[in-house]
């Protein structure tokens, strides 16, 4: 069992960390596909990365339930983590969290599981942080849409059902799910907007 | 006033974390006014608290600040809202376009063209595009979400039939990715085409409505139009009087009660760079006369 004192640290500084934490998500939101890096420190719990940990002490708290797959919830250690730290509600109902944490791609529940907003409330709607093994590997996906000059290339190591439920956002849009990959410290985000193409189609 | 007895950017963590969610959406859905809990701010409704809060949101250490109020660095409410933030986060603050990392602005947009990097904020008095036709949120939120905008086109066609022209001087109405219509924010319609395309993140905060909204850089924005009433710009027909610039957005001013005035351009900063490159306009003091009077 871990105890309060034994869990990681939250941040060291937490004002100006959570500051630069949020304007390399913010930075990644608004030019999709680009990786940007996170650099505040932070302690992570077990499954978490550190770019995970950093975006939830930044951006959680008690007004935004938080789903966590089995990847993550293998152990208590992460929503011990969470709960200390932030106070963000840990539910069990992926469809009422306005964050995931996802630590294993393959298996995640199907898109639509998740909150996608209503038509008249399209920001009620889950942001996906979905940790991959490498975002400069896998499968490459061209990208067009707003914040992006022209097109830009993903390669992350997600399966590309992943990929084909991405692209269903169009369908949905204004409603959509917005997801933030994770490796390490490097995020990469994937707003509603942003359509997926195979690379070289 | 002890400015360290205040958190850095004024703003409480809790108040940060919504306000930066907000945000987040905002980007994400482009256009759409997401809600936000907008706190009170040391400034009166009206003075930019919707653009304040969002600056002090997203504002680190290492940002450089320009506050600009109709184009004008040097005005009551620049000068207010640039001190408060040199106070509270102790941030560069500089009138450069060019330098500014964060460019919290009062209707218009610098005539310099912006950059990748570099966030415009806006003050928002009125969000909804679609109020003063419809005074109900209920049924402009449904609006919003059916895409149904002929409203705003009927307004238009009414400018048409009264003036014979599209004559909404400010706050013109645009299309943003080709699905919401947004208030630009009382910018004078001069400056709509450079919302298209902008590599600069735009942000738009309102706090007394209690609404954030968004254009990511390198977005579609259409001000609306007819096929045979297309959008144009507008500007007075004259060269700035200072620095002779005959393609910027001009102030006129007042001179006496004789009815002579003259066009100089609202955006100072532009128009004193030019001055310094030696451009000169039919007003400018010859620089040894400036001296003389010195």
């Amino acid at each position: 069992m871990v105890t309060v004192a034994e869990l990681p640290a939250g941040f060291a500084d937490k004002v100006l960390s959570a500051q630069s934490t949020f304007r390399s998500v913010m930075d990644a939101m608004a030019r999709p596909g680009s990786v940007q890096r996170i650099c505040a420190v932070a302690g992570a719990p077990g499954p978490m990365m550190r770019g995970t940990a950093a975006i939830a002490l930044t951006l959680f708290d008690h007004d935004t339930p938080v789903w966590l797959d089995a990847a993550v919830s293998s152990t208590p250690d992460v929503a011990k983590w969470l709960k200390f730290h932030t106070s963000a509600p840990v539910v069990t109902d992926p469809s009422t969290s306005s964050f995931a944490v996802i630590g294993d791609t393959q298996h995640m529940p199907p898109l639509d599981r998740f909150a996608l907003g209503s038509s008249e409330y399209p920001d009620r709607s889950t942001t996906l942080i979905l940790q991959v093994d490498s975002l400069s590997a896998g499968p490459a996906c061209e990208l067009t849409g707003p914040g992006i000059n022209g097109t830009a290339v993903l390669q992350a190591t997600c399966p590309g059902s992943l990929f084909e439920q991405l692209a269903a956002n169009a369908t949905h849009f204004p409603r959509g799910i917005d997801v933030v990959l994770v490796h390490d410290d490097a995020i990469v985000a994937i707003p509603r907007t942003t359509r997926l193409a195979a690379y070289g189609a | 006033m002890n400015a360290s007895a205040y958190n850095f950017a004024y703003l409480d963590e809790q108040t940060k974390r919504m306000i930066r969610r907000a945000i987040l959406k905002a980007i994400a859905i482009p256009g759409y006014q997401v809600p936000f809990a907008s706190r009170e701010m040391p400034m009166p409704y009206g003075w930019g608290t919707g653009g304040v809060q969002v600056t002090a949101a997203i504002l680190g250490p290492d940002d450089v600040l320009k506050v600009i109020d109709q184009g004008s660095d040097d005005t009551t409410n620049a000068i207010s809202i640039r001190k408060f933030f040199a106070k509270t986060a102790g941030v560069a603050t500089t009138t450069s376009t060019e330098d500014a990392t964060v460019i919290q602005t009062r209707h218009r947009i610098p005539e310099a063209p912006l950059h990748a990097g570099q966030v415009l904020v806006y003050q928002v008095p009125i969000p909804e595009p679609l109020r003063f036709l419809e005074p109900r949120e209920t049924e402009t939120r449904r609006m919003h979400a059916l895409g149904e905008y002929g409203l705003m086109h009927v307004k238009l066609y009414e400018d048409i039939a009264r003036f014979g022209h599209i004559a909404t001087s400010y706050a013109y109405p645009v299309k943003v990715n080709a699905r919401y219509v947004m208030d630009p924010s009382p910018t004078p319609k001069f400056d709509n085409p450079k919302m298209d395309d902008c590599p600069a993140l735009q942000l738009f905060g309102a706090g007394r409505e209690k609404r954030i909204y968004a254009i990511p850089p390198h977005t579609t924005v259409v001000s609306l139009d007819f096929e045979d009433h297309p959008f144009t710009r507008y500007r007075f027909d004259a060269p700035c009087a200072l620095c002779g610039a005959d393609d910027t957005y001009l102030d006129e001013i007042v001179r006496d009660d004789q009815g002579s005035r003259m066009f100089v351009c609202s955006d100072t900063d532009y128009c004193e760079g030019r001055q310094a490159a030696g451009h000169r306009g039919t007003e400018s003091a010859a620089p040894h006369k400036e001296r003389a009077h010195g």
